[in-house]
């Protein structure tokens, strides 16, 4: 398939310019949800639509994960009746939804962000905290051999990055 | 711009030195296993935390106190099972060997998955992230004033309508999610932080505070119990032959028994009592730490509310007791990649940008706020903590803080902010510092040429600026240092 080739090219023969970090927003209190704001570096990179659907959709997932609910009160209330020692052998839901969520970003990266010069990188591997959103620009200049099939529009993106 | 074009890459090169640099030198890992193999993320972590069974069991630095109450708890309940049961069962009942028993495996098992779980741990940023957090907070310093107030480095949510403050903590290098703290023993952000508990020997946070109410609630279940049946035991046995009779008839038993409901009786109250101080902080979904700042309380303010109550006692109870297990974000049982994409992109570039580069002055600030407070650290710890193990913890830092004579001296002294620090690993000799310090002369000059900085980032007035905000930065930090040991002071003596 292409989209995979395109996504491990992107990470050789591109060099990485800058990285765009996606806050999480706590105007709900402590779940895990993250601003949808677009960020203005991605401006030339992709369409404002995709990014939010893209945050929204996981905002969706974490919320699911940390729903309080009827499930949740199961799985806790049994958990403590073993004195927590079903989770030596058992997943949680929440651990569920992280697998989903892992390959969603995959599956976006490889669909959408790839071909665009941008990586996601999954909150889980940056503490939650953050949307890292790498951006990568062609090699300029340099008689490098590999300049493979990046995004065309990499060249406005780097004028827009190194202006800042 | 052939100056810049050729030092282009060798201040990426430094940059990502840089980065591994601050991202692993914090630790000191004596439990190294095999050298060939890839390294587990436990190996490396930056935090003062023990890690058994290659990174499946995590606990504190100290755990001399958790050795103790597992004797204690053992010999209590060892002695009521060998002593008291027997005549017990054979008295009244054989249900209660069979519910101290129940209650004993309970409490074993909350206690040991307390102690040795992830207390949820925040991973410190990685250097991309801090550079641009540090970005962030001066872009927002040199929009809102001239330059001479302090960076505020602290940042304002507004959740559930209440207002929060969240801190920067240095170490970690990220504004601390709401209720989160940083753990002075463990020195690791903790989420939801309740407390640092001696007695498990662990962090008391997000991830293992229903498993510590659980300990707590089952333990004091477990000693009324005890109490309760070594009385019976007592009095059964000196109506049968009176006190005196009884005595002489089991001399060697009676010891024991007596021990016995002497422990518990001084461990009952203790116990229930914090038990139900924490039934009450569940149902009000409030943390230690906040109750005894008393971040929600009435006093500073009516219009102050906890915003992550639910509203009412019963859904508190569940959400904290019952809700969704938040998953360990510190993966430590994760290979290290020694192909991390962002040192892979700064190592083999040839370009050059102009985020790269002010991210690398960012980084340097940051190193040198970062061995500030490590000084003042270092200056505090003594006074703070007694142990020995503690400053001998410390000892390596003072390679660290020599970094910070010359990175003050060229702040106070010269009229450029610092550019690129020079490859600051903290093995570096005094025979170092002087050539480097000369290279980074060099670099001085090139650098408004190099890179003209943006107009919001750097003041005018930046060498008298810097200054003083690395003045009350530290100031700021010691306040802050002062503030935790105030609280880890009232935390110990409420437990």
């Amino acid at each position: 398939p292409p989209q995979v080739h395109s996504l491990q090219e992107l990470r050789r023969s591109a060099s990485l310019a800058t990285k765009v970090f996606v806050q999480r927003d706590y105007s709900d209190g402590t779940t895990c949800q993250f601003q949808t704001k677009f960020p203005p570096e991605l401006e030339s990179r992709i369409e404002r639509q995709l990014f939010e659907e893209t945050v929204k959709t996981l905002n969706g997932f974490y919320a699911e994960a940390e729903k309080i609910g009827g499930s949740s009160y199961l799985e806790g209330c049994l958990a403590c009746a073993t004195a927590y020692f079903i989770f030596l052998c058992m997943e949680t839901h929440y651990e569920k939804v992280l697998k989903k969520i892992s390959k969603y970003i995959q599956e976006q990266n490889e669909k959408i962000y790839a071909p665009r010069g941008l990586l996601l990188t999954d909150p889980l591997e940056r503490g939650m905290r953050v949307i890292e959103i790498s951006i990568y620009e062609d090699r300029c200049s340099s008689g490098s051999s590999s300049s493979g099939s990046s995004s065309s529009s990499s060249g406005g993106g780097g004028g827009g990055a190194g202006g800042r | 711009m052939t100056p810049g074009g050729g030092s282009g890459p060798m201040k990426d090169c430094e940059y990502s030195q840089i980065s591994t640099h601050s991202s692993s030198s914090p630790m000191e890992s004596p439990h190294k296993k095999k050298k060939s193999a890839p390294k587990r993320k436990w190996e490396v972590f930056p935090g003062r935390n023990k890690f058994f069974c290659n990174g499946r069991i995590m606990m504190a630095r100290q755990t001399g106190v958790f050795y103790l109450t597992l004797v204690l708890i053992l010999v209590t309940s060892g002695l009521f099972f060998a002593f008291d049961c027997p005549y017990l069962s054979e008295k009244i009942t054989p249900a209660i060997p069979a519910i101290g028993g129940i209650l004993f495996f309970f409490v074993m098992g909350t206690l040991l998955r307390t102690s040795f779980s992830d207390p949820g741990v925040l991973p410190r940023a990685t250097p991309d992230e801090a550079a641009d957090l540090e970005r962030q907070i001066d872009i927002a310093n040199g929009s809102s004033s001239g330059g001479y107030r302090p960076p505020p480095r602290t940042k304002e949510v507004i959740i559930n309508g209440q207002t929060v403050k969240l801190k920067y903590c240095f170490t970690c290098k990220i504004f601390r999610p709401p209720r989160a703290s940083h753990c002075s023993l463990c020195d690791n952000c903790v989420e939801r932080f309740d407390h640092h508990c001696p007695w498990v020997g662990n962090c008391v946070g997000k991830r293992n505070y229903r498993f510590f109410y659980m300990f707590i609630l089952s333990l004091s279940f477990l000693t009324v119990f005890i109490f309760a049946f070594v009385i019976t035991h007592v009095i059964l046995r000196s109506q049968q032959t009176g006190f005196l009779n009884a005595l002489k008839d089991s001399p060697a038993r009676y010891p024991f028994t007596e021990t016995n409901s002497v422990v518990c009786f001084f461990s009952v109250w203790s116990i229930v009592g914090l038990s139900g101080f924490h039934t009450y902080l569940i149902s009000s979904n409030q943390t230690t730490n906040e109750d005894i700042k008393g971040s929600w309380s009435n006093k500073r303010g009516k219009e102050n509310y906890n915003p992550y109550s639910y509203g009412n006692i019963f859904t508190n109870c569940c959400a904290a007791l019952c809700g969704p297990l938040s998953p360990s974000l510190i993966d430590r049982r994760g290979f290290i990649q020694p192909d991390t994409p962002q040192l892979a992109g700064p190592s083999n570039g040839i370009t050059m940008y102009g985020a790269t580069q002010s991210q690398s002055n960012m980084c340097d600030q940051d190193q040198c706020i970062q061995s500030t407070k490590f000084v003042l650290q270092a200056a505090a710890t003594p006074l703070l903590q007694s142990e020995p193990s503690i400053t001998s913890e410390e000892l390596p830092l003072p390679g660290k803080t020599s970094v910070s004579g010359p990175c003050a001296t060229l702040t106070l002294g010269q009229p450029t902010p610092p550019s690129s620090m020079p490859n600051l690993t903290s093995d570096t000799g005094l025979t170092d510092m002087i050539p480097l310090k000369e290279e980074h002369e060099g670099h001085q000059f090139l650098t408004p040429e190099e890179a003209p900085s943006p107009p919001g980032m750097l003041p005018s007035g930046s060498p008298i600026t810097h200054s003083h905000t690395m003045h009350v930065l530290s100031l700021a930090s010691q306040d802050s240092l002062h503030e935790d040991s105030v609280r880890g002071l009232v935390k110990l003596s409420s437990v």
